[in-house]
């Protein structure tokens, strides 16, 4: 089982994004997500800015993969995916169905991403017919239903499971973000540079329950499957997807090779550079909210 | 023919009251959790089924059946058995969002006229192709997150047929991409086919006003004169930056009564009415203003403009008595 580093989900300022890859060249992982999937407003770095980070982790001996944009609504939305899918250099993750038309076309192996609802293995089987050669469940899918899912997956399929990190639960047209500024979307002064974690939203009792991303809504609740790997192991998953965060990431990524080497004490180190408390609610198919040790109110 | 319209039938007295009222077509569901609506009490077994197709072939409309969940592994044959019986009964359509149901479709039903559900996600061409050219759907119904002009862009470059939901709830994230109902409760559209379920809802009196919970979740607190109304995750009061408001969306309703020129213009073929939900006169009362309007813009397009009555009429039965254009109209975002 090896590692991934998601796709950035927030949005920094250029020499932050920049300075965060650099350090992620020295990070144990195998696989790096690369790209903007979130919001197509979002342009300090371009796509000739993405291909050359791509070209210097690939030098540097990583995984490349392009991870394309969620939700689609213009054509240049779909321009955009064109020009990725056409780069032709490195791997592409689709996220939506429009993504699998044009990476089958162009008949390039891709991987398939967690927001395609992947829920059955007919499904799965019917995307390693276009070119799938790696996909992630849904991040609410249960380690019961991914093993039933699993004992009828396509022969060489990999499975990469989001394993860490705050939940993306939901897309819109609307930005959240600019809505709290009072700020229409197309005029939205990418407020979400000033959030670098994404903006809390509590309820009226305090508690943190989701944070606004633009127009992606996540989980307040930080997803951590450490202490699952044996389970993992026993399900064959090849890859674990640990997803961006501002501060601390090579951090997150040593405390799962200490994990994955099965030292002691890596839960605890990972738990000191978490942003929001721990959730594991949906891999043991309860509500997303909730931790094993603690059953929600 | 353009602008058909389709409403809710969540039982074999809305079906009738849908269909006596002027629909062209109404969607249902089978009792389980194999569509978005799985709730209690509502829902066709076979034979009510079977009554609601006669009732609605006899007067030349149509049923469309929504099989609009994604299939789980271990219950498969359940998603399966469903398209078998809806062939058996003859539905019109059935209204799928999962790729690999509707490859079993293809197989084993060729006949079988397909539909993409909004719970599919599709909101470009390119993915409305992918499922014409792979499982050859005949119409597809977009998310609730396109602008008109985006919307014609999609109906441009595709020969699927456009259905549009006009009225009733609004889903303010893409459907079928939205887990916040299981992040909170478990159970999502997606898997269990109801989002907020009733069973996690949870109505409190306190001294500091009314309160209105999910899974223990406080979604909000309303005061003496505030109307409460169904606690759906995305539209509870929340606090963001020290403010608390409607952080996701208001309580309110789609109301699309002023577009309805525009969509005959850009050609689309259906508009959708939510809620299966709803009570039979709900459905009579939301069909009749729809039927009338859609005669009227389809008489006179460049005249038309909504009666008063209509309006008055569908914001009597509006979610928190208002109504929005949601995303058609672009300000909204």
């Amino acid at each position: 089982m090896n590692l991934s580093l998601g796709p950035l989900l927030y949005y920094w300022s250029r020499d932050d994004v920049l300075a965060f890859y650099e350090e992620a060249k020295t990070w144990d992982v195998t696989r790096v997500y690369l790209g903007e999937s979130v919001c197509s407003r979002r342009h300090l770095l371009r796509l000739p800015d993405w291909l050359a980070l791509a070209e210097q982790f690939a030098a540097a001996g990583k995984e490349v993969v392009l991870s394309s944009q969620t939700l689609i609504e213009s054509e240049s939305d779909l321009k955009m995916l064109r020009r990725i899918v056409a780069d032709g250099r490195f791997r592409v993750e689709a996220n939506e169905w429009g993504a699998v038309r044009m990476l089958s076309e162009a008949g390039v192996p891709f991987v398939a991403g967690h927001t395609l609802n992947i829920y059955n293995p007919e499904t799965l089987d019917v995307l390693a017919g276009l070119g799938a050669q790696r996909w992630l469940p849904p991040v609410e899918m249960s380690h019961v239903t991914l093993a039933a899912l699993l004992e009828r997956a396509p022969a060489g399929m990999e499975t990469e499971v989001f394993a860490y990190g705050r939940l993306p639960l939901a897309y819109s047209a609307r930005c959240f973000t600019a809505r709290h500024y009072n700020l229409p979307k197309d005029d939205c002064q990418f407020r979400c540079l000033d959030h670098p974690d994404g903006l809390a939203l509590t309820t009226r009792e305090g508690e943190a329950f989701l944070t606004l991303n633009g127009i992606q809504t996540q989980s307040a609740g930080v997803y951590s499957l450490i202490g699952e790997l044996p389970a993992l192991r026993k399900l064959g998953i090849a890859s674990l997807r640990l997803s961006p965060q501002s501060r601390h990431m090579g951090r997150v990524v040593e405390a799962f090779q200490a994990a994955l080497a099965g030292e002691t004490g890596a839960a605890e180190k990972l738990a000191r550079v978490m942003p929001g408390p721990a959730v594991d609610g949906y891999w043991h198919g309860r509500a997303g909210l909730e931790h094993s040790t603690e059953k929600h109110a | 023919m353009p602008l058909e319209l389709i409403c809710p039938a969540g039982s074999l007295v809305s079906l009738k009251a849908a269909i006596d009222n002027g629909a062209d077509a109404v969607y249902m569901g089978f009792r389980d959790n194999t569509n978005a609506r799985a709730f209690p009490g509502l829902n066709f077994d076979e034979a009510q089924a079977a009554e609601g197709l006669r009732y609605a072939h006899d007067r030349g409309r149509r049923v469309l059946l929504a099989l609009n969940t994604y299939p789980q592994p271990d219950t498969w044959s359940r998603w399966t058995g469903a398209i078998d019986r809806a062939a058996k009964l003859g539905m019109d359509a059935v209204i799928l969002a999962d790729a690999g149901l509707m490859r079993y479709a293809v197989k084993q039903h060729p006949a079988l006229r397909l539909h993409l559900s909004v719970q599919g996600s599709a909101t470009s061409y390119e993915a409305v192709n992918f499922y014409r050219e792979h499982f050859g759907i005949q119409r597809a119904v977009l998310p609730r997150v396109l602008s008109l002009p985006q919307v014609e862009n999609v109906v441009q470059h595709t020969d699927v047929e456009i259905e549009l939901f006009g009225f009733g709830g609004l889903c303010v994230m893409v459907e079928g991409r939205c887990l916040l109902s299981s992040y909170c409760t478990g159970e999502s559209p997606n898997t269990a086919g109801v989002c907020s379920p009733p069973k996690a809802v949870q109505w409190t009196d306190t001294p500091a006003g009314l309160e209105s919970r999910l899974n223990g979740v406080l979604l909000d607190r309303y005061g003496k004169d505030e109307k409460a109304g169904y606690p759906t995750l995305c539209k509870g009061r929340f606090a963001v930056g020290g403010e608390t408001y409607y952080a996701i969306e208001e309580p309110t309703s789609l109301n699309t009564l002023d577009l309805l020129p525009e969509m005959l213009k850009i050609g689309i073929a259906a508009i959708k009415i939510e809620g299966r939900q709803r009570s039979p006169a709900y459905v009579a009362q939301v069909t009749k203003v729809w039927r009338a309007a859609i005669d009227s813009v389809k008489k006179n397009a460049a005249g038309f403009k909504p009666e008063p009555a209509w309006q008055a009429e569908l914001n009597k039965l509006s979610e928190g008595q208002s109504h929005t254009l949601g995303a058609y109209h672009r300000p909204w975002k």
